[in-house]
């Protein structure tokens, strides 16, 4: 991604600036290491963002410095129509957070933290006690909601947390890593609500997420960071296009080095990536391409254990434009894993966006 | 590394969806101490057993310092033990009595981020805590009123002199707790944090807890003189039996003032520190 010159909105918070974030050259340093490295934004009220990548990318480091909790050391951002290192108290207004770790005090109950919540923002009691019935749906805790928080299962603090950032109404949602740790349940339960708070109220959600289906699920617009630098930024099908309609995976017994290197010859194909057995050809329709594939396969003299036709993911893009896969675990740890990659056609994406 | 960039729609706005208006607004320093006060209190009333040693320690101290030495001082000339111990227990009663280490546990779990989050004064975050405290040690005073009134100990200043005597032990209390805070916004370390209660000793023993400064010799009457809790005891001894002493409940104060600049200026700068959008 181009940087861009510094050409931000307005720091007076006007009306058209709510719910929107951007950014320019955005930079911060720990040490010697820069965690973010040039970042741009330019986030329209009320999209779903989804910022993809792997573990120590750079990606809370970058919610922090939006949130107000750290200073960039280079660039400016304006979130809300406010500059977050002159005005963070307007930011702190505007926007909810729910940061990487549930952050509840397990001495309280979900109520009592509502409404502490709720006299941390100023809000007069008839208002809070409003906000609270509205957001009982989504806390979804039953009577467990006055019981110390301390007793609740992971899914119902995730979902506590959300309620606490969202209890002033805000116009911009931050959700840093909002479903690691959760079940498969729990976690698309949290999708559905952070679409439905989306569709209903129309709040600018900025979330990160080391998943690529819940990136590829939620978001409306994908950036994806690599060691502080946005790499790769679009809708998620617009990325997905631009590495290619589709993917041809090809599993062989043999020198899959070389039989790489005849499917990067096909018309057919427009790049080539072999990872250990496993070959992928980028191909620009896929039924069509198939039966070339397999045959120049049988050509090169590889045993094809198996040969599958499928659509890319955004692992496919991470894998395009770094070289590396995600391969995010189970347990959420993730890192870019090295691909080593024969890339035999297309490096990476370059001139191929949509 | 090549990037990839595909056009950004011009507005997605969902249709229908109105901008939300936000309810928030600064709440003000006042209120602010106040909620983070009473969330504190809560939270102490849910770890009842935080203040049983506070209860429990000077009443044994007390037990053991007058069974064992009240019939030598009474040889000694000195026969007021009971009155001259009772500011004893009530200072290790106070001291050391905080909510500073739950400081830690809220950097620790990502809850002291929620706070900073709000729009919240900073300063509110460390004065509402220190608030509960002054509430938890006034109450943490009572049990050793009841032992002194149990043992006979009789205030010659009155009711009058045992608001006092309650006030400059929390006020004693509140400059104390200054560097726990200190120590736990710095290092949020439970075990650093809870290690800091060390520090008591060296102010406990190094003074005229057992023994009047006249009775001391040699180096040790020296450091009882420069030892501010030489001061606070002999403040609130004076208030039981020797009346309304000027001189003496002044040198008192300023010895508390004294220790509560140190201890809230490392205090404050911790939590400077602390909330700084540019720490690492």
């Amino acid at each position: 991604m181009n940087r861009k010159s510094a050409t931000l909105t307005s720091p007076t918070g006007g009306c058209q600036e709510v719910g929107t974030i951007s950014a320019a050259g955005l930079r911060r340093r720990f040490g010697g290491r820069w965690a973010v490295d040039g970042v741009d934004l330019d986030i329209p009220r009320g999209q779903i963002y989804g910022f993809l990548g792997p573990n120590g990318a750079g990606k809370s480091t970058l919610v922090r410095m939006l949130c107000t909790l750290l200073l960039p050391t280079e660039g400016r951002a304006v979130v809300a129509g406010f500059d977050v290192r002159r005005e963070p108290l307007q930011v702190r207004l505007r926007i909810g957070a729910a940061l990487q770790v549930a952050a509840l005090d397990d001495k309280q109950t979900g109520l009592e933290m509502l409404r502490l919540q709720a006299r941390l923002y100023g809000m007069s009691g008839r208002d809070a006690e409003r906000r609270i019935s509205e957001l009982r749906e989504l806390v979804d805790l039953g009577p467990a909601i006055a019981r110390p928080t301390g007793t609740y299962s992971g899914g119902m603090r995730r979902r506590l947390d959300l309620a606490l950032a969202l209890i002033h109404n805000p116009s911009i949602v931050f959700l840093d890593e909002p479903t690691t740790g959760l079940d498969p349940a729990s976690r698309m339960g949290l999708w559905d609500e952070v679409r439905r708070l989306n569709r209903e109220s129309g709040t600018t959600v900025f979330l990160t997420t080391q998943y690529l289906e819940e990136a590829d699920e939620l978001a409306e617009r994908v950036g994806i960071i690599n060691a502080g630098r946005v790499v790769a930024e679009g809708t998620p099908e617009a990325l997905k296009r631009a590495i290619g309609a589709d993917l041809v995976v090809a599993d062989v017994q043999g020198d899959a080095q070389h039989a790489g290197g005849v499917l990067a010859g096909l018309d057919e194909v427009e790049s080539v990536d072999v990872r250990g057995s496993q070959i992928t050809a980028a191909v620009g329709y896929g039924p069509q391409a198939i039966t070339p594939v397999a045959v120049a396969l049988a050509d090169a003299g590889a045993e094809v254990r198996s040969l599958t036709l499928r659509q890319p993911t955004l692992d496919d893009v991470f894998l395009a434009v770094t070289g590396q896969h995600m391969d995010a675990g189970e347990d959420g740890a993730s890192a870019g894993v090295p691909a080593h990659s024969a890339s035999a056609g297309m490096p990476a994406t370059t001139g191929k966006a949509a | 590394m090549t990037t990839l960039s595909t056009p950004a729609p011009p507005d997605v706005a969902p249709e229908g969806a109105a901008p939300t208006a936000s309810l928030a607004q600064r709440p003000g320093f006042v209120r602010d101490v106040i909620s983070v006060a009473g969330r504190t209190l809560r939270q102490a009333r849910r770890e009842p057993e935080t203040l049983l040693p506070p209860v429990l320690v000077p009443l044994f101290f007390f037990a053991v310092l007058v069974g064992s030495l009240e019939s030598i001082f009474g040889q000694a000339g000195i026969d007021q033990f009971r009155a001259f111990q009772l500011p004893v227990s009530l200072v290790i009663a106070v001291t050391g009595v905080t909510r500073a280490p739950s400081v830690v546990t809220d950097i620790l779990n990502g809850y002291f981020d929620r706070l900073l989050l709000a729009p919240t004064n900073r300063f509110a975050l460390l004065l509402g805590m220190m608030a509960a405290d002054v509430v938890i040690v006034a109450g943490m005073t009572v049990p050793v009123l009841v032992l002194g009134a149990l043992v006979g100990v009789h205030f010659v200043t009155g009711v009058a002199g045992m608001l006092a005597f309650v006030g400059i032990a929390v006020a004693w209390s509140l400059a104390y707790v200054g560097i726990l805070y200190a120590v736990a916004l710095r290092s949020a370390n439970p075990t650093v944090t809870a290690q800091t209660f060390l520090l008591f000793f060296p102010f406990v023993f190094l003074s005229t807890t057992i023994v009047p400064r006249e009775q001391m010799t040699g180096w040790m009457e020296h450091v009882a003189g420069v030892n501010p809790l030489t001061y606070v005891y002999a403040a609130l001894r004076s208030l039981i039996t020797e009346g309304w002493q000027t001189r003496t409940l002044v040198e008192g104060l300023i010895a508390i003032v004294a220790v509560g600049l140190v201890t809230h200026t490392a205090a404050l700068a911790a939590l400077r520190r602390r909330v700084s959008r540019s720490r690492a």
